[in-house]
């Protein structure tokens, strides 16, 4: 069987997957940097793929790059429904939270996309987001999910806009809210966003959460809540994109 | 110095600003139109007014203006009667109103938060960057929404400003009021050029414009085959250079791409191979050189087979009735013919939802981009309907809402991307 490679280049990181058949043989997860196309040169020193589907915002510089000889590109919207379906073939909803963007895509039974929308220009409720409050509240990132669960009471952030949150974060510290209250009321408005874009695409059970967000408990929890369903979370939700881009390209070469 | 920068020194055009606005204008127009494969010949006329756009033309402008006394008439809406304007032998062009300009002079002035097409009017005007604003005698607004309606009253401040009341309604009062409007409108030519409008003049003005419309329409039948002979973006030039080129010389040169369109056809050829994606635009108006949404779709592996739009179809999808014979008659069939125009300032607008979906039909378009200029109250309102009623019908939409502006590019080509795997 050909190899073939699956890059994601994100905002924040890269992901590669390699499938051999339906077999994953390879995956690995970088930053992406200031300089991705070497984060790139060095990944192909690791894997030897003689086809490369590329995906997310880096896609076409990859493509345009010449650092592989068989580079095809797909859209991050493509590609998520592609490795959702290839993780759990009974995704009808996939919901991805990333570094700088957020989307919500709806698949018809056969997994053709139905319906899709994207966060616009700025990086509300986004991962990037919750990164920005976690520093603001001084909570290392990979706890602040599990530090949001430990809170009493839920205040209102209203905006959700980065800047403006953050003022609403301090005023609320000053009239004396709790740290962990805080981060709660910052994870709701990011699961309120977040729902009212998956209302908009139709929520059809399976439900599959991809991304980095998806390993933040809270939003899970909360999420879960609100939309009164279970939530699928891959193994590996930041890979989903590499993985569905690797899919496409055993679709589109037979391999 | 350039050839025309005395003729432009004379208008009054801040040279340096205007010599940077030319340059960029220019590597765009480069990028985006000459870098396409397989263009047809006839563009070469399109290239050339482009090229020429603040040179030529007003070169002409100038000279009907000195050497024949004529007025020039300037406007940013479809529900100016042309037939009007060249019946009082004057000259109405569309002002472009399609880039940024002079933003920190404008929102000194109106709110930030306006739309990009009004903001650019006001903007080309205040930094002395528009001939063609600078050649009219008159400038004939409209009261299709708020936001132009009330930057009028500032525009009027530093323009020759005259605006027609457009209805709300199509009510028999409405047209009652439109057709006082029309009236008005022709009582203000004949007072601006000294020509008296005649049943004759009229005529011969109706039979121009109708032709002219009558070669877009040929165009739009003869884009729709597959493959498609002529790229979306060059189809959108056309109807954006028909607003400000000589009318006659335009209806010419449309007929003759047309001719080269069918020997294109009837040899199978065409600028995307068969069966590629395509799309129909909807929604606001695309001046010049508003092209950010088209290049990108087109980039994307899509094909546009239709603008639902005033710089498309809506200009010219009907004609006006040629039979009148008294000039009573004709301004009859003119306010009927301008009233049948489904701008999204009426209420209701249903007949609006239906064209959509009958031209989607006709231009058998796989799916339909919702084009919004961001702060556009009644497109952005409207577009919950359409959307409904595509889906409804089983086709496609997406909307994009956006501006002038270049920082959303890349986001919009992966959203368009997505759109047309999605339709594929
Ligand atoms: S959209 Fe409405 S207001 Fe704008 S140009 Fe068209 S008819 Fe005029
Ligand atoms: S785009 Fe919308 S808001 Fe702007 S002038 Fe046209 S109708 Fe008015």
């Amino acid at each position: 069987m050909t190899l073939i490679a699956g890059i994601d280049i994100g905002s924040r990181s890269i992901e590669a997957v390699v499938l051999d058949g339906d077999t994953v043989v390879f995956s690995k997860k970088m930053p992406t940097t200031f300089d991705p196309l070497q984060q790139c040169r060095e990944l192909f020193k690791e894997i030897n793929a003689p086809h490369v589907v590329a995906t997310g915002y880096g896609r076409n510089l990859l493509a345009e790059s010449g650092l592989h000889p068989d580079v095809q590109t797909v859209t991050e919207i493509q590609a998520y429904a592609l490795g959702a379906r290839a993780v759990h073939p009974e995704a009808r909803t996939i919901l991805d939270i990333g570094g700088q963007d957020t989307k919500a895509i709806s698949l018809l039974a056969n997994g053709k996309t139905a319906k899709f929308e994207m966060n616009d220009r700025c990086a509300a409720g986004t991962g990037k987001f919750l990164e920005f409050m976690a520093t603001a509240l001084q909570i290392p990132i990979e706890e602040f999910g599990d530090f949001a669960l430990q809170a009493t009471h839920c205040p209102t952030i209203n905006s959700m806009c980065t800047v403006f949150a953050e003022t609403e974060a301090v005023s609320l510290m000053a009239r004396g809210e709790s740290p962990a209250n805080i981060a709660l009321g910052l994870h709701q408005s990011i699961v309120n966003r977040t729902k009212s874009m998956l209302t908009r695409v139709g929520i059809t059970p399976s439900l599959v959460f991809a991304g980095g967000v998806a390993r933040n408990p809270c939003v899970v929890k909360n999420l879960e809540k609100e939309l009164g369903i279970q939530i699928v979370i891959p193994d590996n939700p930041d890979m989903v994109g590499a993985r569905g881009a690797a899919q496409w390209g055993r679709k589109h070469f037979n391999a | 110095m350039g050839k025309y920068d005395a003729m432009w020194e004379k208008l009054n055009i801040d040279l340096p600003a205007h010599e940077g606005l030319m340059e960029v204008l220019g590597k765009f127009y480069g990028d985006i139109y000459l870098s396409q494969q397989g263009r047809l010949q006839g563009m070469e006329y399109l290239d050339l007014v482009l090229s020429e756009i603040h040179g030529l033309r007003v070169k002409e402008l100038q000279e009907a203006k000195q050497l024949q006394g004529r007025k020039v008439i300037g406007t940013f809406c479809v529900f100016v009667p042309e037939e009007l304007t060249i019946a009082a032998n004057a000259i109405q062009i569309g002002l472009c109103s399609g880039a940024d300009a002079g933003k920190e002079q404008v929102e000194k002035l109106i709110p930030r938060n306006t739309c990009a097409l009004i903001k650019s009017f006001m903007g080309f005007k205040l930094a002395r960057l528009c001939p063609f604003t600078e050649s009219c005698d008159l400038i004939v607004g409209e009261t299709t929404c708020d936001g132009k309606k009330k930057a009028y009253e500032t525009f009027g401040k530093i323009a020759p400003m005259y605006v027609m009341e457009v209805p709300q309604r199509k009510s028999e009062q409405d047209r009652a009021l439109w057709k006082a409007e029309i009236l008005r409108y022709k009582e203000t030519l004949e007072k601006l050029t000294g020509n008296t409008i005649t049943a004759q003049s009229l005529k011969k003005a109706i039979v121009i414009v109708n032709n002219k419309r009558k070669a877009i329409q040929r165009l739009n039948k003869l884009r729709v085959a597959d493959p498609v002979p002529i790229s979306g973006r060059d189809a959108l030039l056309i109807n954006q250079v028909g607003f400000y080129d000589d009318p006659e010389r335009f209806t010419n040169q449309v007929n003759l791409l047309c001719d080269q369109l069918e020997e294109k056809i009837a040899r199978g050829e065409g600028v995307a191979p068969q069966g590629t994606p395509r799309l129909l635009m909807s929604g606001c108006p695309m001046a010049v050189p508003n092209w950010k949404l088209p290049y990108v779709t087109e980039s994307s592996g899509a094909v546009i087979v239709g603008e639902e739009s005033c710089v498309g179809t809506r200009n010219i999808r009907d004609l006006v009735d040629e039979s009148g014979q008294t000039l009573d008659e004709m301004i009859d069939a003119l306010t009927d013919r301008y009233l049948k125009i489904d701008c999204a300032c009426f209420t209701p607008n249903s007949e609006r939802v239906d064209n959509i979906l009958n031209l989607a039909k006709e231009t058998r378009a796989d799916g339909v981009l919702q084009y919004t200029l961001l702060f556009c109250q009644p497109y952005a309102q409207e577009n919950f309907r359409v959307e409904k009623s595509l889906q409804d019908a089983e086709i496609p939409s997406m909307v994009i809402e956006t501006d002038y502006g270049m920082e959303d590019v890349e986001q919009l080509k992966t959203r368009i991307e997505a759109f047309v795997e999605m339709v594929k």
